[in-house]
């Protein structure tokens, strides 16, 4: 069953990170996705580029209300996600435990989200 | 054979059997909901068929049998539900009657299968509300009714948190397996938690009903002896079973006929239940020789040096104030601090008990907590200070919101006036 791996950390510390740091995470993400990849479950990987890219759009009255910035206003943001098949849950936490949420100083969060399987068409 | 026995007969052979059933059940079927369904089907068929026929020499295999004969029934009744409209049937594909001969095998309710359903149960994906009510509605077979009425909530927001509970396990793909064991220690640590609540769920609070109070702490005892069954070497789950029996065993001495907190130092010591003691003492001592305490087997010790005192003066205190001490090195909470200051107070004199408690009092942490100003009042009134014990007194009076102990401290505040 495939889980998206959402990331959730401090764009602020992201900033504030040194070259160095930077790079080790970066290694990091490389080493869960080469392992994920060499034992055939990644669909996906990607960082976003930062919520002041971000544009919402929502419907009203049939009219589309556009608004710079992302859906909510939260401490941590979304900042990228993973998409890996995993044998359950326990599984999915494991994957989860090596993803780096990290930031300076402190760790993000990473939500694990199970895709809803629709049956084909 | 009357209705009414057969009827006693069942409902005792399903509280009994309800864990090891169902948890086969869940492994052969995958589904909560389904394993519910044949094994109260298989309940109504006992009913049915004791009533008319006499109850069976062995009634728990009777069940097993009947619930994983309903699971099969449902299984092909889903099958050909799916496949009705459909012209071409596979007859291949029905069950065949050695399935249920494998199905009888699997009843043997091998205890990795309550292990699989204990774990699963109480997953860390689930919050602790819900793993409490799963554990109580699978592994104890109670009703959501009687969980609703000990936990003091209306029926349908229990049933909705046990249906949140299983369709997480379901959808999120929560497995049922013991955990690996790296895992373990964590994870046990959790179940332990769950247990441990549900027993202090039925001892502390007072208010409510109290048979399914009592209920719960039956539970709680029992899913420690399984839970101990399963793990017969980890010293934690001896230590946390030792902690609820010599708890448990003081029952009949802790409340008063008028529903009253009687103090451990007021209580009758000769009701004390000396069986649960006696266990407990065993199991303390078979833990504390593993040389790998842990916060269940130290609050246990504490407990089995209240139980050894036959009146209130021999009371090992200073040994009773280390081991808080032990306590708070693994988890320097303010309220175990507290209880170190109680047990100081009582072997080393009240001013050295009231002095900690001032700087745990000044430190702000405990300022609010009513226990706080009762240790104090309490402590004030041994050192005969009458006006200050007044006053604390009077302060954790103001905090206190269970009646049962606010009442407890409107006594002993008349009692300073008298």
């Amino acid at each position: 069953m495939r889980y998206i791996f959402l990331i959730y950390s401090r764009e602020t510390d992201r900033a504030s990170m040194s070259a160095e740091e930077e790079q080790a995470i970066r290694a990091q993400h490389r080493a869960v996705q080469d392992e994920a990849a060499r034992k055939g479950v990644l669909h996906a990987a990607q960082p976003l580029q930062r919520t002041n890219t971000a544009t919402s759009v929502r419907m009203q009255d049939g009219k589309a209300l556009i608004v710079d910035g992302p859906f909510a206003e939260t401490k941590e943001q979304l900042a990228g996600y993973y998409l890996i098949d995993c044998r359950d849950l326990d599984d999915a936490i494991e994957w989860a435990k090596k993803i780096p949420s990290m930031c300076r100083g402190g760790a993000g969060c990473i939500e694990i989200r199970p895709l809803m399987e629709l049956p084909p068409r | 054979m009357s209705g009414e026995r057969a009827r006693a007969v069942a409902e005792a052979t399903f509280r009994r059997e309800h864990g090891r059933i169902i948890a086969a059940l869940i492994r052969l079927c995958g589904s909560f909901d389904r394993a519910e369904e044949a094994m109260q089907d298989a309940f109504a068929s006992a009913l049915a068929s004791w009533t008319e026929q006499g109850i069976p020499d062995n009634p728990g295999a009777w069940i097993t049998a009947a619930s994983h004969r309903k699971l099969i029934d449902g299984a092909r009744r889903e099958r050909t539900r799916r496949e009705k409209g459909e012209l071409l049937r596979d007859d291949a594909d029905e069950p065949a009657a050695d399935d249920a001969a494998s199905f009888d095998e699997a009843a043997a309710g091998l205890p990795d299968d309550r292990l699989r359903l204990i774990f699963t149960c109480c997953h860390p994906a689930l919050n602790r509300e819900a793993q409490v009510a799963l554990t109580l509605r699978t592994l104890g077979g109670l009703t959501t009714d009687e969980i609703a009425r000990a936990f003091l909530l209306p029926e349908p927001t229990l049933a909705q948190r046990l249906v949140r509970a299983k369709r997480k396990i379901q959808q999120a793909r929560i497995p049922y397996e013991v955990p690996p064991e790296h895992s373990l220690p964590e994870r046990r640590a959790s179940v332990q938690a769950v247990i441990y609540l549900i027993f202090n769920e039925g001892y502390l609070a007072t208010s409510g009903d109290s048979l399914v109070r009592r209920e719960l702490c039956a539970e709680a005892i029992r899913l420690g002896r399984l839970l101990r069954e399963l793990y017969p070497q980890d010293a934690e789950t001896a230590g946390l079973l030792a902690l609820m029996l010599l708890h448990d065993s003081r029952r009949h001495a802790r409340v008063d006929a008028g529903g009253a907190l009687i103090t451990l130092e007021e209580q009758d010591r000769g009701v004390w239940d000396r069986a649960e003691i006696e266990e407990g003492l065993a199991l303390v001592e078979w833990a504390l020789n593993q040389h790998n305490p842990g916060p269940y087997q130290i609050q246990a010790a504490i407990a089995a040096l209240h139980a050894q005192a036959a009146t209130p003066a021999e009371t090992d205190w200073p040994q009773i104030a280390a081991l808080y001490a032990e306590l708070a090195k693994l988890n320097p909470s303010p309220v175990i601090l507290l209880n170190r200051a109680v047990a100081i107070g009582m072997s080393e004199g009240p001013e050295r008990g009231l002095m900690l408690m001032d700087s745990l009092g000044v430190s702000g942490a405990l300022s609010e907590y009513y226990l706080l100003h009762a240790a104090r009042a309490d402590l004030l009134r041994r050192s005969n200070r009458r006006e200050a014990a007044a006053e604390a007194y009077r302060r954790a009076l103001a905090l206190a919101t269970n009646e049962t102990e606010r009442r407890f401290l409107q006594r002993r505040l008349q009692e300073l006036s008298g």
